[in-house]
């Protein structure tokens, strides 16, 4: 019988194939009902009859894989994202970075920069942020400028500053941004110590040794082999002793790096790496 | 386990938001303990206290496991799994859940017609789906693409659901196979595991 999910699940594999061929971006091993339903909706938004449509773009357009990889990718996010997190990441963890002449921290998947300004006011706070240097990176590039610029919309302060107090920011939040035609700009100091940087986690490298990684709410997008190549990554990247935080539903249990670390906080999903042990 | 057992159904998916606090237990607390079909649930949610409150009641009613599920787990039957605030749940081809922070649907996330609408994807005619009652209209999108896809549409009657919005659009949407008393679902839940 024709089953039409499992035709448009036949045009998906092959646009995504030629998306790696043409333009080396490999979208393969992402978590397929996600994918599926992005793609669906970038169809009707080029106005297209079905998802093979937009094959011919991709091998032939102009400019074409900014806005594919912008409406594939979901870069949903806002600042001190599950406050408790956050809080332990001051209390527990910054003491402990303290130890270190230089933090280098990354911030893979920083998406529109939310969670990058949120940390960068965290270390002000602890006093701390002089000695760190903060590497955000994304596939995406539209997100990426976003992030760079730290212009939002006004709607999400309420939530943001509600997140920053339940997270102990320990200043008033309005200090850090101001607003002008229903938009907030965040205080440009903030970004002293921040790079923004394009960097693919299905492709490609370690670039530098860090003392604490961020990766949330990007591996849910990932099938189980492709989250266990970028848990290798962070393991790759991260020195003894290095912290790693995932999103609150992700988790290292499927995966062979597990036994690299201890768990610090379960709920906020932060973990250690400790060396393994021997014959372990 | 669900994967291999017979029968014509394999997955029930339940959405409802205002009322449900009290119907959805009811329904629950009508399953037994080894029900074959695992049951996953969307309830748009208000603040975490109040839902960890929610999930511990529940739990205490229902002879079933009770779980969040996390990113990338089987799905077994025995178990109902509920959506956790503040993420979509979607289900995979290979019958795996996934979580996803994308857009509000319907302003609601976790949104009912996402779950529904991957349901149908991964699981075709086998899926059961049950809309109750609710404030909005999201599910009934879902309900319609279930039924596309040659599963079967329960709706609680609007007259029985404390708010008949929900119940109601999703009538008017597509044409559903059962309209029922809230009383009555679990009951038709079990006739269907048997066919
Ligand atoms: C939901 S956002 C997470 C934002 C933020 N970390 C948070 O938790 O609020 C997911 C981000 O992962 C990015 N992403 C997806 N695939 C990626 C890849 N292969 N390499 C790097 N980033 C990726 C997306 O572009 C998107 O910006």
């Amino acid at each position: 019988m024709e089953d039409k999910t499992d035709i448009e699940q036949i045009e998906i594999d092959l646009l995504l194939d030629a998306v790696e061929r043409r333009h080396g971006y490999d979208f393969r091993e992402y978590s397929r009902a996600s994918l599926t339903r992005r793609l669906r909706r970038l169809r009707v938004d080029m106005k297209k009859e079905h998802i093979s449509d937009l094959i011919p773009l991709v091998l032939y357009g102009q400019g074409v894989m900014e806005s594919l990889v912008d409406g594939i990718s979901v870069t949903v996010s806002e600042m001190f994202r599950d406050p408790y997190v956050f809080k332990m990441v001051r209390e527990k963890i910054v003491p402990y970075l303290k130890t270190y002449p230089k933090v280098n921290i990354w911030v893979a998947g920083c998406a529109t920069g939310e969670e990058v300004y949120s940390l960068a006011i965290l270390f002000k706070e602890e006093e701390i942020y002089d000695r760190v240097q903060i590497y955000a990176t994304d596939i995406n590039e539209k997100s990426l400028k976003k992030a760079k610029a730290g212009i939002y919309s006004e709607d999400q302060t309420k939530t943001n500053t509600n997140n920053y107090y339940k997270s102990m920011g320990r200043e008033s939040f309005n200090d850090y941004y101001f607003t002008k035609f229903h938009k907030v700009m965040m205080a440009r100091d903030l970004m002293k110590n921040v790079v923004f940087l394009t960097h693919n986690l299905a492709v490609d490298r370690v670039f530098n040794e860090m003392q604490m990684i961020f990766c949330r709410n990007v591996l849910i997008y990932f099938s189980i082999p492709l989250q266990e190549r970028v848990l290798k990554l962070f393991d790759d990247s991260l020195c003894k002793n290095g912290f790693l935080a995932l999103g609150t539903k992700e988790h290292i249990r499927f995966s062979k790096t597990e036994k690299s670390f201890r768990t610090v906080g379960k709920k906020e999903k932060i973990f250690q790496k400790i060396m393994p042990r021997a014959g372990a | 386990m669900s994967l291999s057992a017979p029968g014509r159904f394999r997955l029930v998916v339940i959405g409802g938001s205002a009322g449900s606090t009290i119907g959805l237990p009811l329904i629950l607390a009508g399953l037994p303990h080894d029900l074959r079909l695992p049951v996953v649930v969307v309830r748009h949610i208000a603040p975490e206290s109040t839902w960890e409150f929610f999930m511990r009641r529940t739990d205490a009613d229902c002879a079933l496991t009770i779980i969040e599920p996390d990113d990338k787990e089987p799905i077994f039957g025995g178990h109902v799994y509920m959506a956790p605030p503040n993420y979509h749940l979607l289900i995979e081809r290979d019958y795996t859940f996934s979580l996803s922070v994308d857009e509000k649907v319907r302003y609601s996330r976790p949104s009912i017609d996402v779950l529904f609408e991957t349901a149908a994807d991964a699981y075709g005619e086998s899926v059961i789906g049950v809309i109750m009652t609710g404030a909005n209209d999201d599910g009934a999108a879902g309900l319609k693409k279930i039924k596309e896809r040659g599963g079967y549409a329960i709706v609680q009657d609007p007259k029985t659901a404390q708010v008949d919005i929900m119940p109601k659009a999703a009538i008017a949407a597509c044409d559903v196979d059962r309209i029922l008393p809230l009383e009555r679902i679990a009951e038709a839940l079990l006739e269907l595991e048997r066919l």
